[in-house]
Formats: C-alpha cells, sequence, structure tokens
C-alpha cells in the first residue's frame, strides 16, 4: 500500500482537472463525485496510516521516487513522496476535514450555478495541499506550495462579479508571492550550497555549512512561511481572504493550507536546529502574530473576520512552538491538528449561521440564535470550549503544552503566551455572547431556520473531534509518533509544577472569559457598531487590522505604482525618447540640406561652375607648390 | 597657339556666363553648345601643336555627344514649351528638393 | 537534405498560396492550404527530432554544398539540441497561429493569401536561421526575416502599422548593420591563415587576438540584443506588438526574437567564448534590469498588447540572463525558457488577440467582467497568464527555475534581484485579468462571445504542453542539455560546484531511516 501512496494525490487531482474539462453535462452530479474522489483519498490515507503504524518506530518512513522532474547537469529533482508520521498525520487532517468540508459544501452551494467549478477547485486544493506535505524535495514542496496558493486565489475570487472578492484573491496571491521569494531564493541557496535540494539529505547535511548559511536559509523559508500562514509581516491577506465562500474560509484558510508554513517549519527541522538566531526569529514571529491576531479579533463585529483574526493568533502559537526546536515541534504539530478541528468547525458553523441570516456576517445583527440554530449552537460551543482551553477539551491540552514549553524557553515569551490565552477566551466569549446569546438584533425578514442535515452533520463529527482530539496525546502518543521525524528533548524545568501551571493558565482564561461575559453578556450590544472616533485607539487600531494595509500601501503599493508610472514615463519619453529623437534629428539635417536643391537649373550650373573652379585651385595650388 | 587658346578661352567664357545668367531654355542650351565647341577649339589646338590625333579624336567625340544631346535636349524643351507655355528654366523647377 | 527540405516546405507553400486566386470566396480554401503545408512542416520536423540521436549530440542531419567559394561561404546546415528545440517550437507555432487568425480581419482590401504566405515564408526562414552553420547564411537569412515581418506589420496591422513597421525595420537594420560589419571583420580574420571560411567549424578554431575578438563580439552581440530585445534596445517591440495582428506578434515575439538569445548561444558563446566572458558583467546587469524594468512597465500599460509586450521584455532578461551565467543549469534553464516562452507567449497574445478583435479596443479599461460571459476564454486567459508568471506545475516555472538556480551559483545578488521578477510577475498578470474578467459586467459586453471551437483547437495544443512539460519537461531537456553542455565546455566554465556537498553515504543512510 505504501507504494501507492501518490493515489491520494492522483484521485482529487484528475478527478478536479476532469470535472473541470468535462463541462456543463457534469453540472449534475460533479459535487458528488469530488466529494467521493475526497473520501477515497481519506480511506486510502487511513490504510496507509495503519499499515505506517504496524511498523517499527525507525522503520515508519518511505521514500518513492515516481520519476526525474528536473534533471540538467548537477540540477536533480525527483518527483518523489516521503511518506512518515508527520506527512501521515497530515494527509489525515486533510483528506479528513477536506472531505467533512466537501459534504458540508454540498449544502451550502446547492444554489450556485457554478458549483461544479466549486468542488473541482476544491478537489485541486486538496490534491496540492497533499503533494505540498508528502514531498521529497523542497521544489516539489514548492509546487504544492504554490498550488495551494493557486485553489486558494481560485476560491477566495470563487464570487468572481464582487470586486471584493476578485481584489482579495489578488492581494492574498501577491502577498503569498512576497513569501514564495524567500521559499525561492531558499531552495536556491540549498542548491548552490549543498547540491541538492531534497529534503532528507538538506536537513542532515546542513550541519555541515557554516551557520549564517543555516540562518539564512532558516530565516528564507521563515519568510515563505509567514505569507503562506499570515504571519506578521504578510499577514494582511488572511482578513481579506474571508471573501471567499465559507467552506474555502474552514478548509484552506483556517484548518489546513495557513498551517504549512508551520509544516514547513517543522519539515525543514534540521536547518532550524542548526541555526540558534532562526530558531528565535520564527519564535518572535509567532509571538507577535499571536498577540496582533488576538487583538484584532477583539475589534471585529465581522464574524469571519473575527475569527481569521482567531486563526492568525493560533497559528501564531503554532509558529511559537515550532521555533522552540526539538522541544515544542511535536506540540506545534499536535496544536495545528486540535485547531484545525475545531477551528474548521467554527467556521462552519459560522458558515450555518450566515446561512440562516441571509449571508449577513454582522455580529451586531445576530444575538440568541441558540435557540433557532440548535445544533449549530451546540457544536460551535464545542469548539468554543476547545480553543479557549476548557479543560478536557482537546485545546486545553495542545495550548498548555505550548504555553508551557514557552515558558521553559523564556519567562517572557511564556508571559505572552498566557496574556494570548486570556484574550483569546475573551474574544471567543464575545463572539459567542454575540452570536448565540443576548436579544435578538435581527433585521427585518431574517426569518433563521437550521440547516439541513448534509450541513449539519460535518459540524457534529467536527465537534466530537474538538472535544476528543485531546486524545492524541494520551501516553504522549503525538510525541512518540512524531519523534522519528522531528526527534524530542523536554522543556527546562518550570520553577513551578506542571499541575499548577494548568491551574494559572486556567484562570487567566477564566478572567478572559468573564471580562467578556460582563462587557457582552450582561449589557446590551448595539446593533450599529460605534464610529470610529467613538471608540478607544486600541479598538481603532483593531478594526483596521493593525494598520496592516495602510503600512503595505505606504511602504510597498504607492511607491511601486509610482516607480510604475515613472518608469512608463521615463520609457517613452527617455529611452524611446533618444530613439525617436535621434530619427528627429536626422529628419531636421534633411530637412536643412533639401534647402539648396530648390530646382533652379541656373543655381546648379553655378555650384557646377564654382565646384569646378574649386577643383581647379586645387590641381593648381598643388602643382605649384 | 596663344590667339587660338584665348579665343577658346573667350568663347567658353561667353558660354558659361550665358548659361548663368539667361534664362531661356533655348539660349542656355547654345551657351552650352558654345562651350562645347570652345573645349573642341582647346583639343583640336593642343593636337596640332603636339602633332598627333589624340585631341582631334576627343573632339570628334564631344560633336557626337554634343550632337545626340542636343536631339534629347531640344526635344525635352519643346515638350515642356508645350505643356507649361514657357521656356524659361526658371518655370521648370519640379525637382525642387 | 531534411533539412533544406524542412525549410523548403513551408516557401513552397507560400508560393502555392501566391498563385491560389483571390478574393474572400477562395478565402477559406487558402487558409486551408496554407495550414496543410504547415502542418506538413510541423510533421517534418517532428521526423527531425524523432531522426536526432540524443545519446551522440552534436550536430546531426547536417549537409554542405559550397556556396561563394571566394568569401568561403558555405550552404551548411545541421541541428544540435537547441536549434532543434527552437525549429520544433516554429513549426509548432504557425499551424496553431494560421488556425487562430482564420477570422483575422485584414485591414483594407489586402488580399488573405499575401498574409498567410509571408507567414509561410517567415517559418521557412525562421527555419533556415535555426539551422544555419555558416556564419554568412546565417546573416543572410537572419536579415531576411525582416522582410516577411515588416510587410506583416506594415500591410496588415492596425492603424500605426505604418509607423510601428518602420521603426521595426530601421532598429533590426541598425543592429544587422553592425552584424554585417563584424561578418566582414570574420572574413578578415578567417582569410589571414589562407583559407576564408564562415563555417562555424572553422570560425571555432580561428585565432584572434583579443581585441578584435571583443569588437567582432561586440557587433554580433549588438544585432542579437537589440533582436531579444535586451534593456535599453527594447523599445521598438511594445510599439510593434501593439500594431501588429496577433498572429504576427506571436510569430515575431516566440520565434523571431528567439534568433537574438539563440544566436547569443550559438554565435556569441560558440565563436567568441573569451569575449562573452568579458562582456558578462554587463550583459548580466542589462538582463537584470530588463527582468525588473520589464516588469514594472508592464504594470504601468492600459494597452493589453503593449503589457503581454512587456512581460516578453522581462522574460527575455531571464533567458539572457541564464545564457550569461555560463552554468550548464542556467544555459539549459534558458533553452528551455525560449521553447516555453514561445508557447505561453503564444497562448497569450492569441487569446488577448481574440478578445481585442471582438471588443474593438485593446485599453484594459475597456474590459471588465468578461468571465460571466466568457467563462472559457476566461480560463485560457488565465492559464496562459499563470504560465507567464511561472507558477509551478506549469512549463515556464522549470525553466525560470533552473535559470534562477543556476545564476544563484555564479552571482548571489543577480539571482536575488533577478527572482523579485516573480512578484512582479504576479502583479502585471493578476492586475490585468481582475481588471478584464472580473467584478460586474461591463456595459456594451453582453453580448461578448466565448471562444468558438475552432479558436479553442487552435489554443489548446499550446496549453497542453504548457500543463505537460510543467510536470514532465525532460524530453526536452534530454535534447537540450548535451548540446548546452557542449557550449558551456566552449566557454571554458562549468558549473561551480556546491560550497559544502552533501556526503553522499550519509544521504543514502538519511534516505533509509529519515533523520
Amino acid at each position: 500500500m505504501l507504494d501507492l501512496v501518490w493515489l491520494l494525490v492522483a484521485i482529487p487531482l484528475v478527478s478536479g482537472l476532469g470535472l473541470l474539462v468535462w463541462g456543463k453535462e457534469a453540472d449534475a452530479w460533479g459535487h458528488l463525485v469530488a466529494t467521493v474522489a475526497s473520501a477515497a483519498s481519506f480511506v486510502l490515507g487511513v490504510v496507509a496510516f495503519i499499515e505506517l503504524a504496524g511498523r517499527d518506530a525507525d522503520d515508519r518512513s518511505v521514500t518513492h521516487v515516481l520519476f526525474t522532474w528536473i534533471e540538467a547537469g548537477p540540477f536533480h529533482v525527483d518527483m518523489a513522496y516521503h511518506y512518515d508520521p508527520l506527512a501521515a498525520l497530515f494527509v489525515l487532517l486533510i483528506t479528513g476535514v477536506g472531505t467533512l468540508i466537501h459534504v458540508y459544501s454540498i449544502g451550502y452551494m446547492a444554489h450556485d450555478e457554478r458549483r461544479r467549478r466549486f468542488f473541482c477547485f476544491l478537489n485541486i486544493f486538496v490534491a496540492a495541499m497533499l503533494t505540498l506535505v508528502l514531498a521529497a524535495d523542497y521544489l516539489v514542496i514548492f509546487l504544492g506550495w504554490e498550488g495551494v496558493g493557486l485553489a486558494s486565489y481560485l476560491l477566495i475570487g470563487f464570487w468572481q462579479h464582487k470586486p471584493s472578492a476578485a481584489a482579495a484573491a489578488k492581494k492574498a496571491f501577491v502577498v503569498n508571492r512576497v513569501g514564495d521569494l524567500g521559499m525561492a531564493l531558499a531552495i536556491m541557496l540549498m542548491f548552490a550550497q549543498l547540491g541538492t535540494t531534497d529534503i532528507a539529505s538538506v536537513n542532515a547535511s546542513i550541519g555541515s555549512a557554516s551557520t549564517s548559511v543555516a540562518t539564512a536559509m532558516g530565516l528564507l523559508l521563515l519568510l515563505g512561511a509567514c505569507g503562506k500562514s499570515a504571519q506578521v509581516p504578510l499577514q494582511s491577506w488572511l482578513l481579506d481572504a474571508m471573501e471567499g465562500p465559507t467552506p474555502v474560509s474552514a478548509l484552506i484558510h483556517a484548518a489546513t493550507m495557513v498551517t504549512a508554513g508551520v509544516y514547513l517549519v517543522v519539515r525543514s527541522n534540521g536547518i532550524f536546529d542548526a541555526s540558534e538566531a532562526a530558531r528565535t526569529a520564527v519564535v518572535v514571529v509567532g509571538l507577535v502574530t499571536l498577540l496582533v491576531g488576538a487583538w484584532i479579533g477583539c475589534a471585529k463585529d465581522d464574524i469571519k473576520k473575527a475569527l481569521a483574526g482567531s486563526t492568525m493568533s493560533q497559528i501564531g502559537y503554532m509558529m511559537l512552538a515550532a521555533g522552540l526546536g526539538p522541544a515544542g515541534y511535536a506540540f506545534a504539530i499536535f496544536h495545528l491538528i486540535t485547531h484545525g478541528f475545531f477551528k474548521a468547525n467554527m467556521f462552519l458553523g459560522a458558515g450555518s449561521v450566515m446561512h440562516a441570516m441571509d449571508d449577513d456576517v454582522d455580529m451586531r445583527h445576530y444575538g440568541a440564535l441558540r435557540t433557532s440554530l440548535p445544533i449549530t449552537f451546540a457544536t460551535f460551543a464545542l469548539g468554543y470550549l476547545a480553543i479557549i482551553g476548557f479543560p478536557g477539551f482537546s485545546g486545553f491540552f495542545s495550548k498548555d503544552k505550548i504555553i508551557e514549553a514557552a515558558f521553559g524557553y523564556n519567562v517572557w515569551v511564556g508571559l505572552g503566551t498566557l496574556l494570548g490565552a486570556g484574550v483569546t477566551a475573551f474574544y471567543m466569549t464575545r463572539l459567542m455572547m454575540m452570536t448565540f446569546f443576548g436579544e435578538k438584533r435581527w433585521r427585518d425578514e431574517v426569518h433563521p431556520h437550521e440547516s439541513p442535515l448534509v450541513m449539519t452533520i460535518p459540524l457534529m463529527v467536527l465537534g466530537a473531534a474538538s472535544l476528543l482530539g485531546g486524545a492524541l496525546l494520551a501516553g504522549d502518543w503525538i510525541v512518540d509518533w512524531l519523534e522519528p521525524v522531528v526527534g524530542h528533548t523536554e522543556h527546562h524545568e518550570l520553577a513551578i509544577p506542571a499541575l499548577a501551571m494548568s491551574a494559572i493558565i486556567v484562570a487567566v482564561v477564566a478572567v478572559g472569559a468573564t471580562l467578556a461575559y460582563l462587557t457582552y453578556g450582561r449589557r446590551p450590544v448595539a446593533d450599529v457598531a460605534p464610529l470610529d472616533s467613538q471608540v478607544r485607539w486600541p479598538v481603532r487600531a483593531g478594526r483596521h487590522e493593525m494598520y496592516g494595509n495602510e503600512i503595505n500601501e505606504a511602504l510597498v503599493v504607492r511607491p511601486v505604482q509610482h516607480t510604475t508610472r515613472t518608469l512608463v514615463f521615463l520609457d517613452g519619453r527617455g529611452i524611446d525618447g533618444f530613439v525617436t529623437g535621434l530619427a528627429d534629428r536626422l529628419g531636421e539635417a534633411s530637412q536643412a540640406l533639401r534647402k539648396p536643391q530648390n530646382g533652379l537649373v541656373r543655381s546648379y550650373a553655378l555650384g557646377i561652375f564654382a565646384g569646378a573652379t574649386l577643383v581647379l585651385v586645387a590641381l593648381l595650388a598643388v602643382t605649384l607648390a | 597657339m596663344t590667339e587660338y587658346l584665348s579665343l577658346s578661352l573667350i568663347l567658353f567664357t561667353i558660354g558659361a556666363v550665358g548659361v548663368l545668367v539667361r534664362r531661356n531654355a533655348i539660349v542656355v542650351f547654345m551657351c552650352i553648345e558654345l562651350m562645347l565647341n570652345a573645349t573642341n577649339l582647346a583639343l583640336v589646338a593642343f593636337a596640332h601643336q603636339h602633332g598627333n590625333l589624340d585631341g582631334q579624336i576627343a573632339a570628334f567625340f564631344v560633336m557626337v555627344v554634343a550632337a545626340a544631346e542636343v536631339v534629347v535636349g531640344l526635344a525635352i524643351i519643346v515638350s515642356i514649351y508645350r505643356t507649361r507655355r514657357s521656356a524659361s528654366v526658371d518655370d521648370a523647377d519640379l525637382l525642387k528638393g | 537534405m531534411i533539412l533544406t527540405l524542412l525549410a523548403a516546405t513551408p516557401l513552397l507553400g507560400a508560393l502555392v498560396v501566391t498563385c491560389l486566386p483571390r478574393g474572400s470566396a477562395n478565402a477559406s480554401t487558402v487558409k486551408a492550404v496554407a495550414i496543410g503545408f504547415s502542418a506538413l512542416t510541423l510533421a517534418l520536423s517532428l521526423v527531425v527530432m524523432a531522426r536526432y540521436d540524443v545519446e551522440s549530440g552534436g550536430y546531426q542531419m547536417t549537409e554542405k554544398h559550397e556556396w561563394i567559394g571566394q568569401l568561403g561561404a558555405w550552404y551548411s546546415l545541421g541541428v544540435n539540441g537547441i536549434g532543434l528545440v527552437l525549429i520544433l517550437l516554429t513549426t509548432i507555432l504557425v499551424p496553431v497561429v494560421l488556425l487562430a487568425a482564420w477570422d483575422d480581419r485584414l485591414p483594407g482590401r489586402r488580399s488573405v493569401n499575401s498574409y498567410v504566405a509571408w507567414m509561410l515564408v517567415l517559418e521557412g526562414l525562421a527555419i533556415g536561421v535555426f539551422a544555419a552553420t555558416d556564419a554568412f547564411l546565417f546573416y543572410v537569412l537572419f536579415e531576411a526575416t525582416l522582410i516577411p515581418i515588416y510587410f506583416l506589420i506594415g500591410s496588415y496591422g492596425g492603424p500605426q502599422r505604418t509607423y510601428a513597421a518602420v521603426k521595426f525595420l530601421i532598429y533590426n537594420l541598425v543592429g544587422g548593420l553592425l552584424m554585417l560589419a563584424a561578418i566582414v571583420g570574420l572574413y578578415v580574420v578567417s582569410a589571414k591563415d589562407g583559407n576564408a571560411s564562415y563555417l562555424l567549424s572553422d570560425l571555432q578554431n580561428v585565432d584572434m587576438s583579443t581585441t578584435t575578438e571583443r569588437l567582432l563580439f561586440c557587433g554580433f552581440m549588438a544585432a542579437f540584443a537589440i533582436k531579444a530585445p535586451l534593456f535599453p534596445f527594447h523599445t521598438w517591440l511594445p510599439d510593434a506588438a501593439a500594431s501588429a495582428t496577433p498572429g504576427t506578434s506571436v510569430l515575431m515575439v516566440s520565434v523571431i526574437d528567439k534568433i537574438g538569445t539563440f544566436g547569443m548561444l550559438r554565435w556569441c558563446l560558440g565563436v567568441f567564448p573569451g569575449a562573452s566572458e568579458w562582456a558578462s558583467p554587463v550583459v548580466i546587469t542589462l538582463a537584470v534590469i530588463s527582468i525588473v524594468y520589464g516588469a514594472l512597465c508592464a504594470i504601468g500599460q492600459d494597452d493589453i498588447r503593449r503589457l503581454v509586450a512587456f512581460t516578453s521584455v522581462s522574460h527575455f532578461g531571464f533567458i539572457i540572463l541564464g545564457i550569461f551565467a555560463f552554468t550548464t543549469v542556467s544555459t539549459a534553464g534558458s533553452t528551455l525558457y525560449m521553447f516555453n516562452h514561445g508557447l505561453s507567449t503564444a497562448a497569450l497574445f492569441l487569446v488577448t488577440g481574440l478578445m481585442i478583435a471582438r471588443r474593438g479596443s485593446a485599453s484594459i479599461g475597456d474590459f471588465g467582467g468578461v468571465q460571466k460571459v466568457a467563462p472559457i476564454m476566461s480560463g485560457v486567459l488565465l492559464v496562459a497568464g499563470l504560465s507567464s508568471l511561472s507558477l509551478p506545475g506549469l512549463a515556464p516555472f522549470v525553466s525560470e527555475f533552473m535559470v534562477l538556480a543556476g545564476t544563484f551559483t555564479r552571482s548571489v545578488p543577480a539571482a536575488a534581484v533577478a527572482t523579485l521578477g516573480i512578484v512582479l510577475a504576479a502583479l502585471y498578470i493578476l492586475i490585468m485579468y481582475a481588471k478584464v474578467m472580473t467584478g460586474p459586467l461591463r456595459e456594451g459586453l453582453e453580448g461578448f462571445r466565448d471562444l468558438g471551437s475552432r479558436e479553442v483547437a487552435a489554443l489548446a495544443p499550446t496549453l497542453v504542453l504548457i500543463v505537460g512539460l510543467g510536470f514532465y519537461p525532460q524530453p526536452m531537456l534530454n535534447v537540450i542539455n548535451p548540446a548546452v553542455d557542449e557550449v558551456i565546455s566552449q566557454v571554458g566554465q562549468g558549473d561551480p560546484p556546491p560550497r559544502t556537498p552533501v556526503d553522499v553515504s550519509e544521504q543514502a543512510k538519511t534516505e533509509e531511516g529519515g533523520h
């Protein structure tokens, strides 16, 4: 079976492209084929996982070369996959959550005339994402990396007739390309330094290169990771990406694609282990993003954007954990998986709410929805409890471990993560209160109704996973499972026992939740957002996404526009002006020369005589001299 | 000898001045012939002095060419006169740049 | 003989097409006959491809006849991997262009006979240029290609066609003149030892002083830099592309401009290796400027055709960068890039050409929301655009990455700045796509026709090749690699070895059991 892992990619790819080319006849059944393809990948993934788990711990890795992709001189890239415990977990997450979201979308997109195309893009996304995690070569990762970027572009801009959606899609792609610049340069550096871009060889032999090379490589990869995972400073695209259909937000912009950056860092553990500086950069980026994301999450009234801020923040946690080195890799992946469950769950829940509210996303128009949408409410609540880290839920275990490890690394970093946990509790409670509790603030003609089963069943499954995902940590299973890939070392001993640590975290979470309850649960919520001038600066900054767009605008967009305009002008007037100017001068010179050609025979004759005389005089002068 | 050459020079100068100052195409044409014949005179005079035939042969060539030229030239002048009702060389400036 | 036959077939086709009766009633027959001849040429070029023995490499299917003995000029043809790839590109694109140009509206009462005849003439001459192994023959054919392009732009283009055609012609003639001077110089140099010869194989062994070599190199390089076009000699291209019909633009940018980069590889590096190395810092700098400059100018264009022309300036920057980085990886990448860029630009020019013909305007501002009424066209434009921005999985990515990776081993700054091109490429393509295809449908576009089946059939081969070669470029690389190795060893360069190479035994160990 492990020789057939490529089928995981091939099935959704063929189904996606096939349906795209098939045309209108496939409209009626295309979505079913796509869902079955995704499910088939999931089943294969489970079978492969079981087979892998059945092997000895040191034998759990298969590399299989399909064909040579590029070969020229010393440059050699194989189209090969590398199936190991890390890849196996990702395969399950991607195909599992992916299939659930396919099912959900059958209901969500039922009335969209371009539904078939939506499912094609979803399938292509699944194939690209699987390529990314199964790749055995950095260049093949890059193939998947840009493939998911393309799918993300197509899906964010799925409703192309909306200019905002088209703009968001374009922005996502371009910002990601900035990250890709880093990744491309990192791969070139690998080739120039080590002569190979094979992941295993690069990570094994990076130690023989100098630390500065490892640092450069690590920082370039981090730039790539920042782009894909919406980490500061390349975070600005994620909130705009919420223009896409909600299942897309759940699958791509919460559960899977945005975590690719974390995957990249963990997968490149050899490089990051070799450079302290690169690891520190990862921690700093993670910490900043986790706080910025949480801050934004507190200020947004748009339910999807609040969740998107939360996603940024949670990926910040993962990134930070990955930056801790072997003490944190396993926990980064653990949080990534639990987050995949509960965030997908909540996004789909938000989709269900929007479905009920006629696609209104403003939470100030919600309120008291728990009675009209009982299933959505119940499953959303499971996700909510998981993300704030309510004891016993999956998020509790995964976040707890990261905070502990952060304290083991540095007290200030630890305090940052602790603060983040409190703020998470605040903004998620705020979201719950504004959406499901309080009084009705519905607009007229809105009659909320529960979504059909095809949408609620995935919610229930993901809700259950949010509750039970913590089981992966039972007996340190996930740590042991990943150890052959990423290694593991215990973090430094903490000053206080782990149990007390957990108690402190829970207390901070309780404070955050209570504050939110007091602000939004006890007091009525205004159904029109206060103006920017009426709120204090932290809220204002949060609403404007910490002015990320304004900064980009001032630092990048305007200068580029300005340069472009100047260059176009200079090209016409300067370079081409020089050429046409040369032609004009030649023209003028010939204008001057045509004056003597006046057509008068007698003046020509005079010229001839004058010339002849001149020649004569010259001859005489020469002979006489 | 000097007399021949002096006459040739005078004839040539008359011709040249005529070409430059006269407007009537026919007169200009005759002035050109005058210059050619002045040259012929010089050629023949030199040939006589040196005692060989080179100059005389050259003079014959000039006459033949001049005859041909007169044929073509007069034809052009006549046709210009027919179309423009004028034989002035200053009026025909179609080749102006 | 097969190469002569290959080049003669389209010329014969042109003759036949010219003799066919004119008039709109016969237009379909004329086009069909032209497509028939170009298809025959394609078949012949596939035969050449099949008969080429990759294992032994070098120049094959050679033929040699004395032409002008006193000058040492020979009628000498032969193909190596590089020439073969470009001949294949030419023969693939001409039928595609002819098919896509089926509905081209020609200005005035121009006859379709001479339009397609000129295209076939161009094809024959281009094949000759790529196959010539004699500098004199190369020069003559090189200059001869100007004639069909001049008439194709000047007689069948848009309102500015006369200006554009004359500008194109003079620009390229100036380059050609400098090359002519160098050709004369080559004769002097090679005649010094007694037997003058323009054969490539003889020229490679001619002794010349460093100064002479550099001067002659500059003569050739000037012609190729204008043809390619390299910044700052590029300004004829946007004007020409904006005034030509889409088919002409394709042949001009995808085929004829490749003669410039091809000439650099075969003649500059082949005959003047020392001078090429001497000039490489300047050429690399100009190439990097081309990449960034072309991309930035493309972002600022409103005319779609000028935009595509400027993207080509950027892409040619990559090709030239790879050639003058003198590594097998980057040079093989450049050669592959010539092929891939040909396909990708052809698709882009043709699909935008169809858009422009339907709208009657080339201004981006006159479009908007077209996706709604023409989804297939929008999809084709997107794929062509994505290939232009080198999305992995599409053919140009492979070549672009090879160029960059090879250059990186030689010069980190050049590669790093050139990599900026991938961000800018995303900007110029996606901004154009967003303005043209997305958003609400613009007024006046309600009746916009989607691609018809003939147009899809014309574009499909390029798209299929773009995707196919993106995942499996090896058939092309297998042909290219031996030829590139030869060129690079001729220059006396090679790939800089990795600074800390991976230990093979360690690699084997890690592959078995993770790390």
